[in-house]
């Protein structure tokens, strides 16, 4: 979920009123956001750097305010004011239209094919008598950032140019080329740099580095020009000096660039339906680019008895029609039976099926007003057997005198091979592919290294230290759709000043005993001598069942002992749980 | 037990006064030390009502070690001057008395004596007074003999400076006949014996009182995880409503069942590196139900079924990537596919299972976690239906504030619907995690106190409180 951050007092300014914390608190749950936090920038800023870097900081109250991710039309105040006056009936949603320009031809871009490369897509619109102030520029420049950071997944899918159209003029060309051939002055430098001087300038760059990545590999780079040839824009890099825009800039062109040409429509209507307020004429952006739809409004037709019994309630149709309207879905009854005419705006991108209506219905009903019901499901309960099983063996483990423990289910390549006297490819181990440290490298095979951890850290404990573990290990297995599957096992380990084999002996008769198998060669289980490199030599057997092997017994290698950094003996059980349901 | 014959002795001299007598006072009397009868007060008092003993504090003035030897031999002012004949001594001389230093100055100061530094053969020292009184000796006389009562405060607090005398608090018992008062006391055994069960003397015996204030022994036991005892719990609380338990036990996903079936989009953030732990052995999966994964394709790049689609370009190399599942409603989508393939029978699902998520760890986040999870798939279920079942199940956990603790919702159409669901049947399912609620009830902040091998054994050994999660209906 996005946070947005206001000024409080810009907010009340906005919505014509002021509030008490409470109060907003409770506007923000009946329109289905989140007052997450009351703060001010000193505040922050101390909590993060220490109330000394805080000292010159604002202390103006800001909202944070968490917003449902696909909700892009709430990520700036212009946004949130409009819905939430609407939602109070204080305002009618507006209409949002495209115009032409009074005088000549509207602003074109060409896009040639050589952006099939590296960045196909491109859309653009005008802002024409646009009036910034400080709060309005600040704004426009942030929401800009916060497109950026979520929909358009850090710039890779799309990315948002906006430019002083009086400083340029078109028709404009979107392009690609080789980086040593793009050349210009880009945003706050002060001479001109190609395509690969910025790639390495950038490399330092605490924000734009976090964009290279995008194109740095490509064979060529996406620029726009305009027909004097002046480069506007590098997407997803950085714009040009020459076309950046000031708090007197009257006229704003906004292009954007994209692998995802629905998102880049998106993010278009949402920049220009978000400032067009601002404008001489509000509401009225320019179109650009007469190939795609932007600001397009559709039309969906929906039953009342289908928001009734989807969302548990009895309104009338008409009522229905007015709930959706005041979430900025202008609806009507059409006086055919139930039916009722939704317009979803450009602001909605996502609104994308009737569930989405219907929960917006919800919302505006309140859904705290909807009466609880229970289903009347009948249903008959059933446990997983092997959860079952589980269940009933921890318990009877503990009153054999064992402590369970709960370890993780990930750990490094050493924990299950090296340590254990083993190597990495016997243990027919997942790998991780991105593990952020050593201690996700693999889900584990055994549940042992788990046990020993728990054990080193904790050897201030009095001895002895009988601990168990039932859980999962994952092993691969190419009869799985996924190439792995988990293999339920029990771990148990006996800690102290000498082995205690016969401790750890009496746990597994124990619960053989618990599981109704006999102590009998054949039908029943018995153990018998094996070599295995985590147990010292001759004091290690393997557990059959029927026959099959299920597990293994002994008192651990004084090797891995060391490698786990324990001290003392120690006799440890592990053995498979599933051959038992 | 204290000696039997003191026991006895004090209680006859008990027996003779009726409104009681000091323990000081019976221990000189029977010439014994004080903590020897204090020693036999509480036996007594440990074997019932014999005696009642009232503890008393007074203060008294006692004489020190060195006020004794002046009192015995007086003061080193009056001894340095008897030393000192009518010839007078050798400065010398009389420091190697015991007493020299400090008498010397003390008798100059009392103009006793004087030094004739020029002398020949040294400093000599002479009497100037005839004789002395030896104030100092006779007043510690007569505190000794505890006539204390004739001396000012003054004069007291002046010996005390001297470290002559000093005021010490004597604690003494008051003791007084009880209300079973008897002159002899049989010896109280301590714990009933086997033998004293057999041969029935246990019935002549009286037995030493238990003290009911202290500990009992830890018993020597073995103990549940709290986290998996409130999985338990929980689990009880599904199976109570009628929930049947799937089977999550498989960490490892496909991108497709994880994400594509739920109709997450191949570009959220969610599967991002920086979210997801992907595999690199196995790093593909394979076998997905073909005409199924062609609806699920449609539904992304195209829509369909009342939908508009995500419009992008849905990508089966993106959903064949292997993961460790980032939650349990991977294993809800095989369910409610599964469910789908044959004649649809409404159902409660629920699971308790690890997910896993590669994100920056904190205080409350680590890279694995339990999800609870429970669905509901039935025909026309409601909005209201949802936060019935939510009430329910959270009311059962005796948790008020359960908005804060967890999602839930309606399963997408676009989701359902591509598996081959009715249309009219809706699914509803909620989940949270299971080591949130957990560390609320325990009190535990840092969530590596609760999970992992660095947990102290000794908190699994004492959060065991049930309360909680049992006394609720």
């Amino acid at each position: 979920m996005p946070t947005v951050g206001v000024k409080r007092d810009l907010l009340f300014k906005a919505l014509g009123r002021t509030y008490t914390d409470e109060e907003f608190d409770e506007l923000c749950f009946e329109f289905g956001l989140e007052l997450d936090e009351i703060t001010s920038e000193k505040e922050i800023i101390s909590r993060e750097q220490g109330d000394s870097k805080a000292s010159g900081a604002s202390d103006i109250i800001l909202y944070k305010i968490d917003v449902p991710a696909n909700r892009y039309d709430l990520l700036c105040l212009e946004g949130l004011v409009r819905g939430l006056q609407v939602f109070k009936n204080k305002l009618e949603a507006p209409r949002y239209r495209r115009v032409s320009p009074v005088n000549g031809e509207p602003q074109k871009l060409i896009i040639t094919k050589e952006t099939a490369a590296v960045r196909p897509f491109a859309v653009a619109a005008v802002l024409r008598n646009i009036t910034f102030t400080q709060e309005r520029y600040d704004s426009f420049i942030e929401l800009q950032e916060k497109l950026h950071q979520n929909i358009c997944r850090k710039r890779s899918l799309v990315a948002i140019g906006t430019h002083d159209l009086d400083t340029i003029s078109g028709p404009f060309t979107y392009t690609a080329k080789a980086p040593g051939d793009i050349c210009f002055r880009p945003l706050n430098q002060t001479k001109e740099y190609t395509a690969t001087q910025l790639m390495s300038l950038y490399k330092t760059d605490s924000h734009l580095r976090h964009y290279l990545h995008i194109i740095e590999d490509k064979p060529v780079y996406p620029v726009i020009y305009d027909s004097n040839g002046i480069v506007l824009s590098m997407p997803p890099i950085i714009n040009g000096d020459h076309s950046k825009i000031t708090l007197k800039t009257k006229n704003v062109f906004i292009e954007c660039t994209a692998t995802d040409v629905t998102k880049a429509k998106i993010v278009l209507d949402m920049m220009v339906t978000m400032f067009s307020e601002y404008c001489s004429q509000p509401f009225t952006p320019f179109k650009v680019l007469l190939v795609f739809q932007e600001l397009a409004y559709r039309t969906e037709r929906l039953s009342s008895e289908f928001i009734n019994c989807k969302v548990g309630i009895n309104e009338s149709t008409e009522k229905i029609a007015q709930l959706l309207t005041r979430m900025c879905l202008r609806s009507r009854a059409t006086g055919v039976g139930d039916e009722i005419e939704v317009e979803i705006p450009p602001t909605r991108s996502d609104v994308i099926h009737a569930c989405d209506i219907m929960e917006d219905a919800a919302v505006a009903y309140g859904f705290n007003n909807i009466t609880r019901t229970t289903p009347r499901t009948y249903t008959v309960a059933h446990q997983f057997p092997l959860n079952k099983l589980t269940e009933l063996l921890r318990q009877d483990l503990a009153a054999a005198g064992f402590t369970e423990a709960l370890n993780f289910a990930l750990c490094s390549q050493e924990d299950i091979a090296d340590k254990l006297g083993k190597k990495i490819s016997e243990t027919k181990a997942a790998h991780i592919s991105n593990p952020k440290t050593a201690e996700f490298q693999v889900a584990r095979t055994t549940l042992l290294p788990g046990l020993l951890k728990t054990i080193a850290a904790n050897r201030k404990m009095p001895l002895p230290l009988k601990l168990f573990e039932i859980s999962d290990v994952v092993l691969q297995d190419e009869t799985k759709d996924v190439g792995a599957r988990n293999s339920r096992r029990f771990c148990a380990v006996y800690y102290n000043k000498s082995p205690g084999f016969e401790v750890i002996h009496g746990l597994l008769d124990r619960t053989m005993q618990l599981l109704d198998v006999k102590s009998a060669r054949g039908e029943g289980y018995h153990i018998q001598a094996a070599d295995d490199p985590t147990f010292f030599p001759g004091r290690c057997a393997e557990i059959f069942v029927q026959g099959k092997s299920v597990g293994r017994l002994g008192v651990l290698h004084p090797d891995v002992i060391n490698r786990f950094e324990l001290t003392m003996p120690c006799s440890a059980l592990e053995m498979d749980v599933e051959p038992f349901l | 037990m204290a000696d039997t014959g003191v026991v006895e002795a004090l209680l006859r001299r008990v027996e003779k006064v009726d409104d009681g007598v000091d323990s000081l006072e019976v221990a000189t009397s029977l010439e014994l030390d004080h903590q020897v009868i204090v020693g036999a007060v509480k036996s007594l008092q440990a074997v019932g009502d014999v005696i009642s003993a009232e503890l008393r504090s007074s203060k008294h003035w006692e004489l020190t070690d060195e006020g004794r030897e002046i009192a015995e031999h007086g003061s080193h002012e009056a001894r340095v001057f008897g030393s000192i004949p009518v010839e007078g001594l050798p400065q010398s001389e009389l420091m190697k008395l015991s007493f020299g230093k400090i008498g010397f100055s003390k008798a100059m100061s009392n103009k006793w004596i004087r030094l004739d530094k020029a002398h020949e053969g040294g400093p000599r020292i002479f009497r100037t007074v005839e004789s002395i009184e030896d104030q100092v000796r006779e007043k510690l006389l007569l505190l000794q003999k505890g006539n204390a009562s004739q001396l000012e405060e003054k004069e007291k607090n002046e010996l005390k400076k001297r470290k002559l005398l000093s005021e010490v608090t004597v604690k003494t018992y008051w003791i007084m006949k009880g209300n079973s008062f008897s002159t002899t006391v049989t010896k109280q055994e301590t714990e009933l014996t086997a033998e004293m069960i057999t041969n029935g003397s246990w019935k002549e015996k009286k037995f030493k009182p238990y003290n009911f204030e202290a500990m009992g022994v830890a018993p020597d036991c073995g103990h549940l995880h709290p986290l998996m005892k409130v999985r338990t719990q929980f689990r009880q609380i599904f199976l109570e409503m009628g929930f049947t338990e799937m089977p999550t036990n498989n960490f490892i996903e496909s991108s497709f069942w994880n994400f594509d079936s739920l109709f997450q989009p191949q570009q959220h953030p969610a599967r991002d590196q920086h979210d997801t732990f992907f595999l690199s052995d196995p790093a593909l999966a394979h076998d997905f139900p073909q005409d199924y994964l062609e609806r699920v394709k449609k539904v992304h790049s195209e829509g369909g079924f009342g939908s508009q689609g995500y419009k992008y370009d849905w990508k089966i190399e993106e959903a064949k990537k292997n993961i460790l599942r980032t939650h349990t409603t991977a294993v809800s989508a095989r369910m409610l596919y599964k469910l789908a393939q044959q004649k649809f029978t409404p159902v409660k699902y629920f699971s308790i299972d690890r997910v896993f998520r590669n994100e920056t760890l904190d205080a409350t986040h680590l890279a694995e976690f339990h999800q609870i999870e429970g669905v509901v798939a039935d025909y026309g279920l409601t909005l209201g239906d949802l936060m019935g079942v939510l009430h329910q199940f959270f009311t059962k956990l005796g948790l008020k504030k359960w908005v804060e603790v967890g999602n839930s919702g309606i399963f997408r159409p676009e989701m359902l619907l591509p598996m081959g669901l009715p249309e009219d049947v809706s699914v509803i399912a909620w989940g949270l995690s299971l080591e949130r609620p957990t560390m609320i009830k325990y009190g535990i902040n840092n969530i590596r106190e609760l999970v992992g091998h660095k947990v102290n054994l000794q908190m699994v050994y004492d959060k065991c409180g049930w309360t909680d999660f049992t006394f609720r209906m």
